[in-house]
């Protein structure tokens, strides 16, 4: 695991998620795997996609971060990258033991912070505006943290970030976008697993 | 019932990569075993739930996972299990210790004897009652014939005190 890191920004303002998205796009590598989930999925589906992208739609809320932690241990040569929200992270928040725990080098976990339950209407989550996402995941025992609101401070970091060993804890501050409708599965889900593992053995 | 050296060794030649697990105090006990082998991974999660959700990214990552949890875990289990073996349609494979089969000394009334059974069936998870040593060969056996069939399984293995 690498020295503790922890880039610190002002949370009073946010990103745009799919700003900070196309962001991750940019800078996955091509064996890279990315799993999403809840409106960051909504959202990648815009961005042209790839066979190693896992959209969990449908999911168990919550299982993104888990689903995650299993891909790293099996496919130890490639980096898993979950986009996750807040709501679905507060659902499993274990997940950030057992991930430090089984020592999931390879796995980066970033949180879209937008202190709602997007999907459902926009509730806020419990905790809004206060939870600290990057101090949770400290304690449970990551020590590659960090946490970003300016979109050209991710920009310029994302790389680096998502490249150094793990496992790695990302808060993004983003924006809440109200009004919107909630992801759609983009196709069978048991048609796109058998083409997923396709492309991992590929 | 079994030791977890027998465990260990079944396990291994069953093919398991990697064994999910939350103890209780009959699974509990084979941990030690299952982490001596070299061919077996334990990877320890926090709730039952989440077992399932990495059992299924093991899957999908090519990997051979068991989950290994109580019967209470199992009925915490629900979503993660709909979602990775009828959403996506994992065949995934699990030993489920039945707590308070064999006894009822420690829960007198256990709760678990009434739901566990229905529960197994309505996730549509294809399983066999483990109560006696002898049976120690359906196991291997039905783990076998569920992974031949790509279909989801498990095995009850009966408990007595929790
Ligand atoms: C176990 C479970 N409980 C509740 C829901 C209903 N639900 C669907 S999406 C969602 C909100 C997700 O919130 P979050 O993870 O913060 O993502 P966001 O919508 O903000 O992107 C909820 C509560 C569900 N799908 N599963």
């Amino acid at each position: 695991m690498t020295a503790t890191t922890t880039t610190e920004t002002a949370r009073t303002t946010g990103m745009s998620a799919k700003d900070a998205l196309a962001a991750v796009h940019a800078a996955r590598g091509a064996r890279d795997i990315v799993i999403t989930t809840m409106t960051p999925a909504r959202d990648w589906m815009l961005l042209p996609p790839t066979p190693l992208d896992l959209v969990f739609v449908p999911s168990a809320m919550g299982g993104a971060p888990s689903m995650g932690l299993g891909l790293a241990l099996a496919q130890p040569n490639r980096r898993v990258i979950v986009c996750n929200g807040d709501g679905s992270m507060l659902m499993n928040l274990g997940s950030l033991v057992s991930i430090v725990n089984a020592r999931a080098t390879n796995l980066v976990v970033i949180v879209f912070v937008n202190g709602t339950y997007e999907v459902t209407g926009s509730q806020p989550v419990p905790g809004a505006g206060v939870v600290d996402y990057a101090a949770l995941a400290r304690a449970a025992g990551f020590e590659s943290v960090h946490a970003y609101a300016s979109i050209e401070e991710w920009r310029s970091d994302v790389r680096h970030v998502i490249g150094a060993p793990g496992p790695t804890f990302v808060s993004l501050a983003v924006e809440p976008v109200h009004g919107q409708p909630g992801p759609k599965s983009p196709g069978p889900a048991r048609e796109r697993a058998r083409r997923f593992m396709e492309a991992l053995d590929a | 019932m079994f030791t977890g050296e027998k465990i260990a060794e079944l396990l291994e030649q069953l093919g398991v990569t990697h064994v999910v697990t939350v103890p209780d105090s009959t699974i509990g006990r084979w941990q030690s075993a299952i982490e001596e082998r070299a061919a077996t991974r334990l990877v320890r999660v926090c709730r039952e739930g989440e077992a399932w959700q990495v059992a299924a990214g093991l899957y999908l990552g090519g990997a051979t996972p068991l989950v290994l949890i109580q019967c209470t875990g199992l009925l915490e289990s629900g979503d993660a299990i709909r979602n990775a073996i009828h959403d996506f349609g994992l065949p995934l494979f699990a030993i489920i210790g039945y707590r308070s089969y064999l006894n009822q000394d420690t829960i007198p009334g256990d709760t678990c004897l009434i739901f566990t059974e229905p529960t197994l069936d309505a996730w549509r998870i294809d399983y066999r009652l483990v109560s006696e040593p002898a049976q120690f060969d359906e196991i291997g056996a039905h783990r076998a014939a569920c992974g031949d069939a790509g279909v989801p399984g498990a095995i009850l293995l009966a408990e007595g005190k929790a």
